[in-house]
């Protein structure tokens, strides 16, 4: 069942087209991932479904089970159940780790809190207290956005370079929380160039100069974006004669 | 029903269950003083003026007075002037904490004027709270002033937060000469609504080698409400360092101006600052509308944030 559908989605910044006729169908219950090479347009496009301020003037729509969410702010969109993690999470000077997450849990309890830090891998006693600011690091600031988004318990989540920043122990928690948002029933977007987070994906869409290049299952995806997308000379100008430009078709 | 002030002043700044009239304070209405007690070190002698009272305190050399030490000055009539005239004297090694808390609940025009001189001896250690209760309507003008001398070694900390009520009016003025390796930290956190004025002028003195000092003053300005942050400091001795910090979120219509001043006099001396002053970042907005907050309680949660 599809949760979210794009329906030829193009957004242009500066007169450059960023986005250009994206058409994708994100089932509900999976782990998709959108890869591409940088600039691809892959953060953009998250930034589109959120509905994030300067995001908002785009071609085509939007639909959230069914529903146009074209005309919602960002929070009307959060409040279906639709959020997002930035590649670089925003530092709150003074706000406690406990108030960041409270203010984005279901349900508004110390257990919660404690709860979200652990399936991240943090010590709650250590961090509940801790303001979320410079004095962490970027990897505990990422996964404590994600332990955020854990108590919120969202339908879609979108997780922006989920890897970036971060050392190897902590994602390998990162990808034990994918896991558990798929257990628990909320859809995952990776937003990636990274092989290894595009591994976790269960589908994935490929993406090159706004456009979508090619979709399908995570290995076949994989297969052509480490032999292919990654040694491009292109840098972003998609060969539209290699049969693989499919915006457009179902999946 | 508070049964008296006293109760009626711990009441207002809500801590008439849980306030012990065992632990070391002073209780002051206008000029009158309601309640004191003092424990073995602690040395508290106030004197009643016609528009308020004049009080010296005192820790005795090498005394640590391990509770923190309660001053309530509270003015429950409508209008009038509080003048607080402190003569702060900690001698050598002593160490004490003061928990200040300044309530007007009737407030109408009211003037709160307070006047410190403060010596803090070599290697004690004085660190002053101070919180303040204002009503949500009403007029108070606030007029703390403070003179602080630290010598070698000692350690000064003050902070001052008026969050709850209108500010009224507010000019803050401290300043702190350090002696070598002394150290200063001295905070204020406001939040200004309406027509209210904050103005803050915090200075230290490094002259002492080794000294710091680190001035952090952090506002939110919503509504028509003003504020204008004159921090400085000078450091003239070597290795003495001092960081000045001024945050300031504007709303509304609110206007915030920040001057951090750092002076270095001495070529092995360091001084650094930092000013912002804006909305609220687009950022840390996004991040909490995207969790389902609405934009005013993303901002709430943000300036609470900065104020906390």
């Amino acid at each position: 069942m599809t949760i979210l559908e794009l329906k030829d989605v193009s957004f242009t910044a500066n007169s450059t087209g960023i986005l250009n006729g994206l058409t994708m169908e994100i089932w509900e219950g999976y782990v998709h991932a959108v890869v591409g090479p940088n600039g691809a347009g892959k953060s953009t496009l998250a930034n589109v479904i959120m509905g994030l301020p300067d995001y908002r003037r785009h071609e085509g729509d939007i639909l959230f089970e069914g529903k146009s969410i074209k005309p919602l702010n960002v929070d009307e969109r959060a409040r279906l159940g639709i959020t997002l993690a930035w590649q670089e999470p925003a530092r709150f000077e003074g706000l406690k780790v406990s108030q960041f997450i409270l203010a984005s849990a279901r349900e508004k309890n110390k257990d919660e809190v404690d709860r979200a830090l652990e399936l991240v891998g943090l010590e709650p006693v250590r961090y509940r207290n801790r303001a979320v600011d410079k004095t962490l690091s970027g990897g505990e600031r990422k996964r404590i956005e994600l332990a955020s988004i854990l108590a919120m318990k969202p339908r879609l989540v979108m997780l922006d370079e989920p890897d970036s920043g971060v050392d190897i122990e902590a994602i390998e928690r990162i990808f034990e929380a994918i896991a558990h948002l798929k257990e628990e029933g909320t859809t995952v977007l990776l937003i990636t160039h990274s092989a290894r987070v595009l591994e976790k994906a269960d589908h994935a869409f490929l993406l090159c100069s706004g456009m979508l290049v090619d979709k399908g299952e995570t290995a076949k995806i994989l297969e052509y974006f480490s032999g292919k997308c990654l040694p491009c000379p292109h840098k972003n100008v998609p060969d539209l004669n290699s049969g693989r430009k499919t915006g457009g078709e179902n999946a | 029903m508070p049964e008296g002030p006293v109760e009626e002043i711990l009441e207002s700044i809500n801590l008439h269950k849980s306030f012990n009239r065992d632990t070391p304070h002073v209780v002051i209405n206008a000029n009158r003083v309601l309640s004191s007690k003092v424990v073995e070190g602690l040395e508290i002698e106030p004197r009643e003026m016609a528009d308020g009272v004049r009080a010296r305190l005192g820790v005795a050399r090498g005394t640590k007075i391990k509770q923190p030490v309660h001053l309530c000055f509270g003015m429950l009539p409508e209008r009038g002037i509080q003048r607080i005239i402190l003569d702060v004297d900690i001698e050598d090694e002593a160490e004490v904490s003061f928990m200040a808390h300044c309530t007007f609940p009737n407030a109408v025009d009211i003037q709160h004027l307070m006047e410190a001189e403060i010596r803090v001896g070599r290697n004690a250690r004085y660190s002053y709270f101070e919180r303040h209760w204002h009503s949500d309507e009403g007029l108070v003008r606030v007029v703390p002033v403070a003179r602080v001398s630290l010598a070698e070694g000692a350690r000064f900390s003050t902070e001052f937060e008026l969050l709850k009520g209108r500010v009224g009016i507010i000019d803050i003025d401290y300043h702190t000469v350090c002696l070598a390796g002394s150290s200063a930290e001295m905070k204020a956190r406001v939040f200004g609504r309406q027509d209210d004025r904050i103005k803050i002028k915090e200075s230290a003195s490094l002259d002492g080698e080794a000294s710091r000092a680190v001035l952090v003053t952090h506002i939110a300005v919503r509504d028509e409400a003003m504020a204008e942050i004159n921090n400085e400091i000078i450091a003239r001795a070597p290795y003495s360092r001092g960081h000045v910090d001024c945050k300031e979120i504007i709303q509304g219509r609110g206007v915030a101006r920040a001057v951090p001043v750092v002076e270095v006099q001495h070529p092995k001396a360091h001084v650094t600052h930092e000013a912002a002053i804006g909305s609220v970042d687009s950022k840390q907005l996004q991040t909490l509308m995207a969790r389902g907050l609405s934009e005013d309680e993303a901002v709430d949660l943000i300036i609470e944030g900065l104020l906390s």
